[in-house]
């Protein structure tokens, strides 16, 4: 609930000031706690009183202020948040403040402005008299960095949330949770963020291809459900060998059991789609006939595949340097309102990290540390959940078509 | 001794239009305005017990016949104004310069407060009942209470044909005043009323003549001509007398008697 602090100061109490300014308030359904009061012992003396005055909204408490400010409330002057220049190139000043993942403003020339693109351990940068989350990285010499926590705000997430769905939120991390009702919770929030016109971001690795749930993703995707896919090398060719070979990893799929020669079929789908020219052009030849990276390209969904050290090949669509894939993912967030991450873990941390404090974010993984990792790095706000990925994405998928 | 200040119409004219009164369409006939404001200064002068001060008239600056915001005076110091609008915003250096001759301590009031001076100002008994709303803000009163070392009471106006305190609320002695009530906003009225023992309260009629601009000199109210029969009778029972003289001219520009002098 946005709040101002007032000071009201003179004959206060004989003037009937302050229970003029406090009926006020009341009138127009703000509400007030007096936080400190000094009364004068003489008539000639005069009294003080520190009030927080508080409304629903931040224009209603604007509107109360200035009527209040008439009739003798004076705003407790806020300060600016100090500023100073980055030295270098990529090197912020020694003191800048470190921003969370939470909603941020900035006291800047005497008003709070909105810190915008907020993602966690950045620092912010003010420009033209805008806020900016900056990665590290990022920030050239002389931009102007916010130092220290004076005239900085964070909003925390509000507590009540409409969706029972996310009060799981805040328990700890455990298999032990009634994972049907989640699920179909989880299906509602879906269609209601899809039926608002938010983006669906979805972060899998390889397994959920070795599991046998690709063909879940695959129909969550053809039914519209996924805006954004974020994953590896792995996830891709994986899915991508099945959909040449029939296999994942070498293992038949649809029979579970290894294929002679099945340990080189990954590398044949990678030789295939680099030499098809990328997965765009493999699907347009003809070549990739189904799958979920056959699905995202038919549907639009913007991909970002963000490779690593240890990977095949890799496949031509690959970003292979680290800072332009987080950049690339960064692009790609805005306008996310909820995340699915499935079965991995540093493109889960990658994207949490990313993701700012009001993205509904699900991590789902068969290893609980994976879970607890997410969190643990800083993206609080996750709903938590130890569960197989193909029965996970199996049920999901019911529960979404079902409707 | 009671001892006021005056500024002879040399430049004054209705040059603009800053309250209700105003009509630049209305001019003022000057040498009509000339002769009332000589009337009035005789009449002063010729009270037992009153001294009569002269600012000159600056040019450019035609309401600065009305000293009464020229500043706030008490122990031989004063509050210089700051006036609200632009169009008086000059006066307030030539107050000063003639207060600063005459040896005031001059009280300069940090300029982001407005405050009118005396027309926003009065004294009675102990405590000081300040107007705020139209002219003065209230932020100067709570500046203002630590410099007067005096309980200050802050009234709200909300009639803006009334927009000083002293075009509505006029002490009559130490426990006496006139009012219009409607003038003020309800915690006003109720601080008038508790703070002042006999309160008087006139009606819409005689506040619009100006009634409560009177120039009280013991128990001789100076006051623009016109006083209902009602209201001078009851003033007459309290020991009061009317001297009632012609103002048209000042109330043209939403001013009478009070408006024009300044208690030094």
């Amino acid at each position: 609930m946005p709040s101002q602090t007032v000071t009201i100061r003179g004959h206060i109490i004989d003037s009937l000031i302050l229970p003029k300014i406090l009926d006020e308030i009341m009138d127009a359904s703000g509400s007030f706690k007096i936080e400190h009061i000094r009364i004068g012992q003489k008539k000639t003396d005069t009294s003080t009183a520190q009030v927080k005055v508080s409304a629903n909204t931040a224009p209603h408490l604007a509107n109360i202020i200035r009527r209040i400010s008439k009739i003798g409330a004076v705003p407790v002057a806020e300060e600016d948040a100090k500023l100073e220049p980055a030295p270098r190139h990529g090197v912020f000043p020694e003191d800048f403040y470190c921003t969370t993942n939470l909603i941020t403003w900035v006291h800047f020339e005497g008003r709070w402005i909105p810190v915008r693109n907020i993602e966690m351990d950045c620092g912010i940068v003010i420009q033209k008299g805008k806020a900016w989350c900056t990665p590290v990285g990022k920030v050239r010499r002389g931009e102007r960095v916010v130092c220290g926590h004076a005239g900085v705000k964070v909003i925390p997430l509000e507590r009540s949330r409409k969706s029972e769905t996310f009060q799981f939120m805040t328990s700890s991390i455990s298999s032990e949770k009634p994972k049907g009702r989640i699920i179909r919770g989880l299906a509602r929030e879906i269609r209601e963020v899809r039926r608002r016109g938010g983006k669906i971001l979805v972060v899998a690795g390889p397994a959920v291809v070795h599991t046998g749930a690709g063909r879940y993703l695959e129909q969550m995707i053809r039914m519209g459900y996924v805006q954004v896919l974020f994953a590896g090398n792995g996830l891709a060719t994986h899915d991508m060998e099945y959909a040449l070979f029939g296999t994942s990893l070498g293992v038949n799929l649809d029979k579970g059991e290894p294929e002679k020669y099945g340990h080189d079929h990954h590398m044949r789908a990678i030789n295939a789609i680099r030499a098809a020219g990328g997965i765009r052009r493999a699907v347009r030849k003809g070549l990739l006939k189904k799958g979920i990276m056959h699905a995202c390209v038919q549907k639009g969904v913007q991909v970002v595949l963000a490779g690593s050290v240890r990977d095949d090949g890799p496949l031509p669509d690959v970003i292979t340097d680290v800072i332009e894939a987080q950049d690339a993912m960064r692009k790609k967030i805005k306008g996310v309102s909820l995340a699915l991450m499935i079965a991995s873990t540093l493109h889960s941390i990658a994207t949490g990290n990313m993701l700012p404090a009001t993205v509904r974010t699900i991590c789902v993984d068969i290893n609980p540390a994976v879970v607890t990792k997410v969190a643990d790095r800083g993206t609080f706000q996750i709903l938590g959940l130890v569960t197989d990925t193909e029965s996970f994405l199996r049920e999901l998928c019911h529960a979404l078509n079902r409707r | 001794m009671l001892t006021f200040l005056m500024c002879r119409p040399r430049y004054y004219r209705v040059a603009y239009e800053i309250n209700p009164w105003m009509k630049v369409r209305h001019p003022v006939e000057r040498d009509q305005a000339a002769a009332q404001w000589e009337v009035l200064y005789k009449t002063l002068r010729g009270l037992p017990g009153v001294k009569v001060k002269l600012i000159p008239h600056a040019r450019g600056w035609p309401d600065m016949v009305f000293t009464a915001n020229g500043g706030l005076v008490f122990d031989r110091s004063v509050v210089i104004p700051n006036f609200r609008y632009p169009q008086r915003q000059g006066e307030a250096r030539h107050f000063g310069a003639w207060f600063g001759k005459k040896g005031y301590r001059l009280i300069r009031i940090p300029s982001r407060f407005q405050f009118e001076g005396e027309g926003d100002a009065l004294k009675l008994g102990d405590t000081w009942f300040f107007g705020y709303h139209f002219r003065s803000d209230i932020s100067s009163h709570q500046w203002l209470s630590e410099k007067l070392k005096a309980r200050v009471l802050s009234l709200e106006l909300v009639d803006k044909r009334f927009y000083h305190l002293d075009t509505c609320f006029l002490p009559l002695s130490d426990s006496s005043c006139l009012y219009y009530p409607k003038a003020f906003d309800p915690y006003a009225r109720k601080l008038i009323e508790r703070y002042v023992p006999n309160p008087v309260a006139v009606g819409l009629r005689d506040a619009l003549k100006f009634v409560c601009n009177a120039i009280a000199v013991g128990k001789r109210l100076v006051v623009h001509k016109g006083v209902s029969r009602p209201l001078r009778r009851t003033l007459e029972k309290m020991g009061f007398r009317f001297i009632e003289l012609e103002l048209g001219e000042f109330l043209k520009a939403g001013g009478s008697a009070k408006c024009l002098v300044l208690r030094l």
